[in-house]
């Protein structure tokens, strides 16, 4: 390969980056750091006080007090993301094993049936769920169909919002964790029985650590969407438990404060770099122990 | 005295829908014995042993291991090992982990199980790979490996599923009197799978010929080889001529035959019920040629010819019939013998055997 077209034939891939990657990035650091217009909107400028807004509130005499709430909003997103994920992970992993035990053509239809609901969009698959946990809704007449107490109250919880999410985010545990799961090899089961180990011993010793890199991925996949995802907390939480992505969507609509909606966005960006940072580490840091 | 059975196969069977793998096995392998179970692909060697190590349940029959029942015992319940034809070694570990793992599992404590894999590390030469990977070894390395794994725990019976057969020809070799050593050192019941002739009646006290789902033959390497029960064992082991012929006398355990050759033949039979069609089989290297030819004088033309280095093998057409015959080559550029000679080839009668239909 020639030299200058080592260089110019990255040039499409720099364009791309550069004007859908790092443009957008500054835009929006630009924007957290900027002036906020009177009705929406900013004037350009360098003011950390969006950031200031993060963590403190302004009082009556011009005093900063620490002000946790929406460290709290921060926190509550992490913990929902860092649940639905880990409730996914519970699930996807006998889904992805059973898949794998199956003949070559059930494979193909039952991977083809998870990635089925990603043909549909996003906004009616979460409205369905607004049906299934409403008030009369499937769930509860289900639930009374069984003898269950006439109660309501599913929607609009903590719960709802973590069903949601994990729904909609599933497949993409499902996927990665299948395909480490579908490369173990069956001997490698049947010589953990032979040398006196259960059914746990076999998952704990032999599925789970040669699974670890699809479990690995398939977490990142459905965590890092997780949070910053909006529809959840909006038509299922009811907008009553503001999550990080929610915060930033009225911040730069109903809220008209565009700076601040910024600020958030970037500590969301933080937060996102720093979860593949950590992983990449752990990656290299197993690489070199293998070698 | 007679040494008890480690392994009772009782009146085993197993269908897979409709496909019998194993049709009414009976027989049983006895205490510190190297039992082979030899046969060609799809005769049921495999599913036995993986019903022996518990990886498969039998549809008829039962299976005793030391007097127990052990027909519906799970797997890891059952003091048996195997070494599986790929190893299956965990990939995730370390050697000394793989062989510590049966142990952890049996409950030992830290002490003990370290103790244990220096000691099966040392009886496989392989003490100064202890903290690798397996997939840093050569595949004679991690056959020795899963031997060690499959030996820690001293396992009543210990299961060889084709276990040479991914090494190549010189360390297969090497391997064979390795195995036998493990075998004579440690006084474990080794049980054998493989589809290797030879293998098996080098390395074997006892074989067990499969073929069809059935046990056609159980015997010492010798008696497998020499007195053949039936067409099939003698086709399986080792290179025969068959030629087809009528039984004219029966006496007892010998039997007269009339074949194509023009003469007639008394010597041993093996399922004859009566007089009529059989088959007699004679071994190539039991027939001479020229002046070593001696017992049944026959006169032929040299048809075909194949050195193969320590033997050459001809082909000899005797009338409408061919016999195939092996000379060994005692002598370095020894005289053979041309296409197209006519020579004098001969057998002992008591060499060959007659084989009921």
């Amino acid at each position: 390969m020639s030299k200058s077209f080592r260089f110019w034939g990255l040039v499409p891939a720099w364009a791309l980056m550069i004007l859908t990657l790092i443009i957008p990035i500054l835009i929006v650091a630009g924007v957290s750091v900027a002036e906020r217009g009177a009705y929406g909107g900013f004037t350009w400028s360098f003011d950390l006080s969006s950031y200031q807004q993060i963590l403190y509130s302004v009082g009556w005499t011009d005093e900063l007090e620490f002000d946790p709430k929406y460290v709290a909003i921060i926190g509550r997103t992490l913990l929902f993301a860092g649940g639905a994920t880990l409730i996914s992970l519970l699930l996807a992993l006998p889904v992805a094993y059973y898949i794998s035990q199956q003949s070559a053509r059930l494979k193909i239809i039952l991977l083809y049936l998870v990635t089925l609901p990603f043909w549909v969009s996003m906004i009616v698959r979460v409205y369905a769920w607004l049906i299934i946990l409403g008030n009369d809704g499937l769930l509860e007449r289900v639930y009374r169909m069984f003898g269950g107490a006439d109660i309501s109250g599913f929607l609009f919880t903590p719960g709802a919002m973590i069903t949601g999410m994990v729904y909609s985010y599933i497949p993409l545990m499902i996927l990665p964790v299948y395909a480490s799961v579908e490369k173990i090899d069956p001997a490698l089961i049947e010589a953990s029985h032979d040398l006196y180990g259960g059914r746990w011993t076999a998952l704990k010793r032999v599925i789970l650590p040669l699974a670890a890199p699809g479990l690995t991925a398939g977490s990142i996949l459905v965590f890092v969407p997780c949070l910053g995802t909006v529809l959840e907390p909006m038509l299922l939480g009811g907008g009553k438990q503001l999550m990080m992505g929610t915060l930033i969507q009225t911040q730069f609509g109903g809220a008209r404060n565009w700076p601040f909606g910024a600020a958030i966005a970037m500590v969301l960006l933080v937060l996102v770099v720093l979860v593949l940072l950590l992983n990449a580490r752990r990656a290299r840091s197993q690489m070199e122990a293998a070698l | 005295m007679s040494r008890s059975s480690a392994i009772e196969v009782v009146n085993v069977s197993k269908n897979f829908g409709d496909y019998t793998a194993l049709d009414h096995v009976d027989f049983k392998i006895l205490q510190n014995e190297f039992f082979t179970l030899l046969g060609p692909s799809g005769c049921g060697k495999t599913t036995l042993l993986r019903m022996i190590a518990g990886f498969e349940t039998p549809s008829s029959g039962t299976l005793l291991l030391n007097g127990h029942e052990i027909a519906q015992m799970p797997a890891h319940k059952r003091r048996v090992n195997t070494v599986f034809q790929n190893y299956a070694l965990f990939p995730h570990m370390t050697l000394s982990q793989n062989i510590a793992f049966g142990l952890k599992n049996l409950g030992w404590d830290k002490a003990r199980i370290t103790t244990r894999v220096g000691e099966m590390l040392e009886m496989v030469h392989m003490e100064q790979f202890a903290a690798r990977k397996p997939d840093q070894l050569s595949g004679g390395q991690r056959q020795r490996i899963a031997l060690a794994r499959a030996l820690a725990a001293e396992p009543e019976v210990l299961l060889l599923d084709e276990p040479l057969s991914a090494l190549d020809l010189k360390l297969r070799q090497a391997m064979r009197d390795e195995l036998r050593r493990l075998q004579r050192e440690t006084g474990i019941t080794f049980v054998f799978v493989t589809h290797d002739q030879e293998e098996a009646l080098d390395m074997s006290d006892r074989i067990a010929v499969m073929g069809k789902g059935r046990v056609q033959q159980i015997g010492t390497p010798k008696e497998i080889y020499e007195d053949p029960h039936n067409r099939f064992v003698a086709d399986f082991i080792g290179d025969t001529n068959f030629l087809d012929g009528e039984v004219i006398a029966l006496n007892g355990g010998t039997a007269t035959i009339r074949t194509a050759l023009g003469t007639e033949i008394t010597t041993t039979h093996q399922g004859v019920t009566g007089l009529g069609p059989a088959t007699m089989s004679i071994r190539p290297e039991k027939i001479g040629v020229g002046d070593q030819a001696e017992g049944v004088i026959l006169s032929g033309t040299v048809q075909a010819r194949n050195y193969m280095g320590g033997f050459t093998h001809y082909t000899v057409q005797i009338g409408d019939q061919t016999l195939r015959l092996s000379r060994r080559n005692a002598h370095s550029h020894q005289d053979s013998l041309e296409i197209g000679d006519t020579v004098q080839v001969g057998f002992r009668e008591t060499d060959a055997r007659v084989l009921g239909q």
